[in-house]
């Protein structure tokens, strides 16, 4: 990741206000357009919600990133939870384990840019995010 | 905890969301709508959310809820000022909020109260109303 990154620990609500307020102000300083860092803001508090729900607590590191092209801002999102079982069931639209509408990882897919998800049974789970500017 | 004021405005409880709710202050609007619909007897409900910059699916789920529990204590909510923005985001996400009745701001949101109760009334006298009833 490069450019310097903030760290937020999520273990509470209030901490999942933290990390959508920290996110609007990065895509706001990343010139996002407001369309795009409304996207950016919803998809990052669905998956800080699953960080503190369904992971137990963990962390989300905000950062602004730059490729070849174009300016964007990239999220990760790291518990130490039971991690997912079942990957394609989890993004199915409608799935939840947890009482929700089941939309949280399937819609915050659709948000974003890029999705990349690395869990496995026991081991926690890390979802990184990417929105760029067009 | 904060928490979001419920106000009484004639027959309409009026609720406007000023803060980034935690998920809990979201749950305790329910509550208190609910209670304030009985209480009051109030049969409208208007919820302003143009100061919301995000709404999540947490947030859309307790709308659709409070919509539901309104109507199941005889009061209908109307969701009013939703941001362009929210609206794509809301769709994208895939909540399209079935069963919440919507307008762009909180006067039409009252106009749209006063018509479907006005529209409630008329049922009421026409059924009330002898004249009504074919001369058999």
């Amino acid at each position: 990741m490069n450019e310097e990154s903030r760290l937020i620990p999520v273990a509470t609500d209030q901490d999942v206000v933290r990390v959508r307020q920290l996110v609007r102000t990065v895509s706001v300083e990343a010139k996002l357009s407001l369309v795009d860092q409304t996207k950016l803001v919803t998809a990052a508090s669905e998956l800080a919600r699953n960080t503190l729900v369904y992971g137990g607590g963990g962390t989300v590191e905000v950062a602004r990133v730059r490729n070849e092209i174009r300016a964007g801002v990239r999220i990760v999102f790291a518990d130490q939870g039971p991690g997912i079982a079942d990957l394609d069931l989890a993004l199915t639209d409608g799935y939840t384990t947890g009482g929700g509408l089941g939309l949280g990882l399937s819609g915050a897919r659709r948000l974003v840019d890029e999705f990349a998800i690395d869990t496995a049974p026991g081991e926690g789970t890390t979802i990184t995010i990417t929105k760029w500017c067009r | 905890m904060e928490r979001v004021p419920v106000l009484k405005i004639g027959d309409i409880l009026l609720v406007s969301i000023q803060i980034d709710m935690e998920d809990q202050v979201a749950l305790q609007l329910q509550e208190d709508l609910a209670e304030k619909i009985v209480t009051t007897g109030c049969h409208g409900v208007i919820i302003d959310i143009s100061a919301l910059d995000i709404v999540d699916s947490f947030v859309g789920r307790t709308l659709a809820t409070i919509a539901s529990v309104s109507r199941v204590l005889d009061a209908e909510t109307v969701v009013v000022g939703m941001r362009p923005a929210v609206a794509i985001t809301l769709v994208e996400l895939g909540l399209s909020l079935p069963g919440i009745r919507t307008a762009l701001n909180v006067e039409l949101g009252i106009e749209m109260l006063a018509r479907s109760r006005g529209e409630v009334w008329q049922d009421d006298e026409d059924e009330g109303d002898p004249a009504a009833v074919p001369a058999s």
